[in-house]
């Protein structure tokens, strides 16, 4: 049987939840991201002049 | 690129951020005027200035240009900072500005003639949609290449949403705004029928979920944290909330077509999707009020963490309400009522206007180097009189829009219609009225706002401050 478009629209969706449950598992599952996303996550509180919230509160 | 005092281009963010509440305050005003109109209708005067011209220069206005350059004003400052380096792209930073000023301006003047393509929030003839493309794709470029010169390896997630908020609006454009012209101000659509219909509500939806979205997720990303003063909740969160919007946002636009000749199937994706959107738009809401987890208190004196913890109650309270809607059997009582009126204005004023204030009110102080506000009390009460307004707009619109689907649909015993349209019609009146009432105060807020603005630039110092190196970051 020949492949037509609408094969090509299954495998699309498919592979687009494969990709999205990839992410999941690469934000939640490894361990060795962990460190990196703590350090993103501080990226705003880098900028030091800041007279306005209090930029010390870093928690965890 | 290093050693020398590079600063901050905090120049086009000063002129976004005062254009945001100027346009602010005449989009409102139309707004206002249009819901007088429905009230007493001698209000519509002449052609130009009639409800049907007048809606959607609101529409545009509010959207486009108060919305619009509070986008452009935080996704400048918020890209500068998180990537520690001046804005990159010399004339284009300023073409950005003129051009998207120009465009407003253009609106306001075609709007009223009557010069339209008749596509709703996709109205502008093909002049100016040729305007927007090339005003957008500087915006992409000195966006985009503000990143790749950036001086973390990391690209915080606040320029992950401005990001794809800028894309998908490109997308969005081109594909909506394919037309035929026959004429300097007439075009029409380059599709027909339902495709067309369909292809409308892509853009229509899509507007929403990235232009009255994903860019002020942006927003809430980085002020949200930045005037709480601890780091967002959860950073993982973040990442797969981002990339759940991404995958599914693009799919709901049919739940707008609900029966009608889209063929039914494609409703029932658009419904499903939309319903699985609940998801990833409460897990951003969630992880944004949590960031105040452990210091609620600071909720209680500083009216700007009001306006964007508040935002972000309307922003999870609209994105219950938007799948519920989009269910079929609840679309049938609720379409074409003033029900989606008031659950467009929950997100527009209650989420949208609300988060883009209260970053507006921290960037103010910040670009006129002045320490804060000149009055905060004024900004508490731009924030209660916001509130009120707001929550009688979607009050009164969710009785009457209620009201109205049930009284379309009643029956008799025979089978004939129970009531006129016009018996609806006269039933909505006192509705009405106290939507127009709350829209006047939210007008109000924005008056003590522009005030508010204007007393704290004076004598304010416009100096450009030097670029932060990045400290303790592997570069």
């Amino acid at each position: 049987m020949a492949m037509d478009i609408n094969d090509l629209r299954s495998i699309l969706t498919v592979a687009g939840l494969l990709c999205f449950l990839a992410i999941v598992w690469w934000a939640y599952g490894s361990k060795s991201s962990q460190k990196g996303f703590e350090e993103a996550a501080n990226l705003p509180f880098a900028e030091g002049n800041d007279d306005g919230a209090a930029a010390t509160s870093h928690r965890r | 690129m290093s050693g020398t005092q590079t600063t901050y281009n905090d120049k086009v963010v000063r002129q976004f951020a005062v254009m945001t509440v100027i346009w602010g305050i005449v989009g409102m005003l139309v707004g206002v005027i249009i819901a007088a109109q429905l009230v007493w209708p001698e209000l519509n005067i002449g052609p130009w200035l009639h409800f049907g011209r007048l809606r959607p220069l609101h529409t545009n206005a509010v959207i486009f240009a108060f919305g619009g350059c509070a986008l452009f004003a935080t996704s400048y400052w918020v890209v500068q900072r998180t990537c520690h380096t001046r804005l990159w792209g010399g004339p284009l930073i300023p073409f950005t500005f003129w051009g998207w000023q120009l465009i407003i301006v253009l609106a306001a003047v075609t709007l009223p003639l009557g010069i339209t393509s008749g596509k709703e929030y996709a109205e502008l003839e093909w002049p100016i949609d040729i305007l927007i493309t090339l005003v957008w794709v500087s915006y992409a470029v000195v966006f985009f290449g503000t990143i790749a010169v950036r001086k973390v390896s990391h690209i915080y997630v606040a320029n992950w949403f401005f990001g794809a908020f800028i894309i998908a609006v490109a997308l969005l454009h081109l594909g909506n705004s394919a037309a035929l012209p026959v004429s300097f101000t007439k075009s029409y659509s380059a599709y027909a029928g339902v495709q067309d219909a369909m292809i409308q509500w892509w853009y229509g939806h899509n507007a929403v979920g990235f232009f009255l979205t994903a860019g002020f997720l942006g927003m809430m990303y980085y002020f949200v944290p930045k005037q709480a003063g601890r780091p967002v909740y959860s950073y993982r969160l973040s990442v797969v909330h981002f990339w759940a919007l991404i995958f599914t946002y693009m799919w709901a636009g049919p739940h707008h077509l609900h029966y009608t000749a889209l063929p039914d199937w494609t409703q029932s994706v658009g419904m499903l999707f939309s319903l699985i959107l609940l998801a990833p738009s409460w897990g951003g809401m969630i992880n944004g009020i949590m960031t105040l987890s452990g210091a609620w208190h600071k909720l209680r004196d500083d009216p700007i963490l009001k306006f964007l913890i508040t935002s972000l109650s309307f922003y999870g309270m609209s994105t219950f309400e938007g799948p519920m809607m989009s269910i079929k059997t609840v679309n049938a009582l609720s379409h074409y009522t003033d029900w989606t009126v008031g659950h467009v204005h929950s997100g527009a004023l209650g989420w949208v206007a609300m988060v883009s204030i209260g970053s507006i009110y921290y960037l103010l102080p910040r670009l006129f180097g002045k320490k804060e506000m000149y009055s905060t009390a004024l900004v508490t009460t731009h924030f209660w009189i916001a509130t009120i307004g707001t929550v009688l707009y979607i009050a009164s619109m969710w009785i009457a829009g209620v009201m109205q689907g049930l009284m379309w649909r009643a029956v008799n015993a025979d089978g004939t219609l129970a009531y006129s349209f016009v018996e609806s019609v006269k039933g909505s009146y006192p509705f009405w009225a106290i939507r127009w009432l709350g829209g006047v105060l939210f007008l109000l807020g924005m008056l003590i706002m522009a005030y508010n603005m204007f007393k704290t630039i004076a004598g304010g110092k416009t100096e450009d401050v030097p670029v932060i190196e990045p400290a303790g970051h592997h570069a």
